[in-house]
């Protein structure tokens, strides 16, 4: 089974836009690995030809693909902590 | 409890549709119970005090004007705060939506205010839904208005405590894994987590997509079964929203247990039940017994697997739903928020290292918001549900996953083969101490054993009281099978017509 270090834990909170605090990674390596060691029971199940299930709805339900009016843009950005000009806006990361 | 804040909701509407008391006059007195009485238990995260009159006032002027009664008249309700309503604050129980107020209305809201409900406020949760004690709001705790000292349940403990202490005669939860059954059988009420896709989500704050639902509680099965008519139904703007017809709750609910065909999982029920518990679920099958219903042994051979299933599953989706909080569009945004200045345009050999200084002002904006904004539980199921996704052990934990929902759907397919509906304790552990399970989540996770398969497989439940254990409250769970929540409401109803645990009260105390 998977071990849970403070490694891993660094890497998977990188890919999740995660800062965490030392104590943080600790705590967390310890517990993430008592939670998959408690979730191991089911690589001892039979899934062999057993289907995926994603979602309990069976049939797909599309809505007609038909223009409406939706929120108006400054109600949109309305609630947003840096905007201007009609665009949200972050750090700068292009240009110069 | 004053003679108004007892009615029931099925009571207030009859009455207001009649014109016998003001919906006005029902908004004031729940208001003013609020006030006497929020201040012991912490329901409620935002009171809507003047949004909720006006609305009164105006369910009043439609009645005075000679329009119809509507199903919901003057029927106050408490808002989980995991909805929507426009330009009222939505937190989630969380700080990283500090100051949002959306700009539109959740559907399961807009429906009750259009059937005559009046919306008091937002109530307390656990963060982003994510627990089962409401300990996980960043903002306070709700205690429990039978026992002080501890938990409501979770996640929808305000909704809960809020119903049970008189505060609201009805309120909506969401419920991914328990969190509308859970906290309803540990506060005393009733619960209702309807089958997925009957209840539009839109305006419902994402925590697990595939599991996730949104429910009515209150404080019998009548009125719960009263708040389903109004809630249940086709919504073009959520995509899971089923399309089926929706049947006429009222009736159909007073046709009693004679010739139900009750299953009970004796050997899933094995798995370690507090003793108290477990009497009071024992009696409550043996009355149902007695009305004329059919008591059957079933097997639910994977659902022993389900907690460890769900807690790959739900983290999954929610480290993919939970992305959005980035600080870009709403709430939060901590660390260098700033859009850099223009100055001197820089030499070509300086772009490539100012590029990637660039990069990391901005994923640096994303990490420092979301460190500041997410508490630790939430932070734990995302960095769970990323590492299940992650390569290398996708196949080993979410694919295997999925494919054990399968096994555990299959499971109740099986099971209502042979009997109508199933039968089980709602929590296998009565109301705990503030901080007695905080240390361990496991520990935690292991309490939502008996509400998380429903969600797995899709299907409704209902917690409903039946009697106390050491004095805390009890809650009989009943499951069926899709769209079937007719069935799961006559049966609850029929327990209700020869039972009075319903009726209990918490003891008055003022704060």
């Amino acid at each position: 089974m998977a071990r849970v270090t403070v490694e891993t834990v660094d890497h998977v909170a990188r890919l999740a836009h995660l800062s965490l605090t030392p104590e943080e990674r600790e705590t967390f390596a310890r517990q993430l690995d008592e939670i998959l060691a408690y979730a191991e029971s089911i690589q001892a199940l039979d899934t062999r030809d057993v289907e995926p299930m994603s979602h309990a709805v069976t049939s797909e339900v599309l809505r007609d693909d038909a223009p409406a009016p939706e929120l108006p843009r400054e109600r949109a950005l309305a609630a947003a902590p840096d905007a201007a000009d009609g665009l949200f806006r972050v750090p700068r990361v292009i240009g110069g | 409890m004053s003679a108004l804040t007892d009615l029931s909701a099925t009571e207030i509407a009859r009455r207001v549709g009649a014109r016998d008391v003001s919906a006005e006059e029902i908004a004031r007195a729940h208001l003013d119970r609020i006030a006497a009485t929020e201040d012991g238990i912490g329901a409620f995260l935002h009171v809507a005090a003047e949004r909720a009159v006006e609305k009164a006032k105006q369910v009043d002027a439609g009645l005075a004007a000679g329009a119809a009664a509507p199903p919901l008249a003057g029927v106050p309700v408490a808002i989980k705060d995991v909805l929507d309503i426009e330009d009222v604050p939505t937190t989630c129980g969380s700080r990283i939506l500090d100051g949002y107020r959306p700009p539109f209305t959740a559907t399961a809201v807009a429906r009750l205010e259009a059937a005559g409900a009046v919306v008091l406020g937002k109530t307390n949760m656990d963060e982003f839904a994510m627990g089962s004690s409401t300990e996980n709001s960043a903002f306070k705790p709700t205690r429990n208005p039978w026992a002080r000292d501890r938990v409501p349940g979770g996640s929808s403990g305000g909704s809960a405590a809020a119903v049970a202490s008189g505060m609201a005669a009805a309120a909506l939860g969401s419920d991914t894994g328990g969190s509308i059954r859970q906290p309803a059988a540990l506060c005393g009420v009733v619960g209702l987590k309807p089958t997925y896709g009957r209840v539009s989500r839109y305006g419902l704050v994402a925590f697990a997509s595939s599991l996730d639902q949104v429910g009515p509680i209150a404080r019998s099965v009548e009125d719960v079964a009263r708040l389903a008519g109004v809630l249940f139904g086709w919504d073009p703007r959520d995509a899971t929203s089923a399309r089926i017809d929706v049947p006429d709750f009222p009736t159909g609910l007073d046709a009693g247990a004679g010739g139900l065909r009750i299953g009970v999982p004796w050997s899933f029920l094995e798995a370690g039940v507090d003793e108290g518990i477990m009497t009071a679920f024992r009696a409550a099958i043996d009355v149902l017994r007695s009305a004329g219903a059919e008591l059957v042994d079933v097997a639910l051979p994977h659902a022993a697997h389900a907690i460890a299933t769900y807690y790959i599953v739900a983290t999954a989706e929610a480290s993919s739903n939970l992305a959005r909080f980035d600080g870009v569009r709403y709430g939060l945004r901590a660390g260098h928020g700033g859009s850099g200045g223009a100055g001197e345009p820089p030499q070509l050999h300086e772009r490539a290292r100012i590029h990637s200084a660039r990069e990391d002002a901005l994923n640096h904006m994303y990490g420092d918001t979301r460190d500041r904004g997410f508490g630790a539980e939430v932070k734990r199921r995302i960095i769970l549900g990323t590492f299940v996704l992650s390569a290398g052990y996708y196949d080993a934990y979410y694919l295997r996953a999925q494919k054990v929902r399968t096994l555990i759907r299959r499971d109740f397919e099986q099971a209502f083969a042979t009997c109508d509906v199933i039968a089980t304790p709602t929590s296998p552990i009565p109301p705990f101490r503030f901080g007695e399970r905080t240390a361990d989540p496991l520990q935690m996770y292991l309490a939502d054993i008996f509400t998380v398969p429903a969600n797995l497989a899709g299907i409704p439940g209902i917690s409903l009281p039946c009697g106390f254990a050491g004095g805390l409250p009890v809650g009989l769970q009943i499951l069926g099978g899709p769209f079937d929540e007719a069935t799961l409401l006559r049966a609850g109803h029929a327990y209700q017509a020869v039972t009075d645990h319903h009726l209990a009260r918490p003891p008055l105390k003022r704060a």
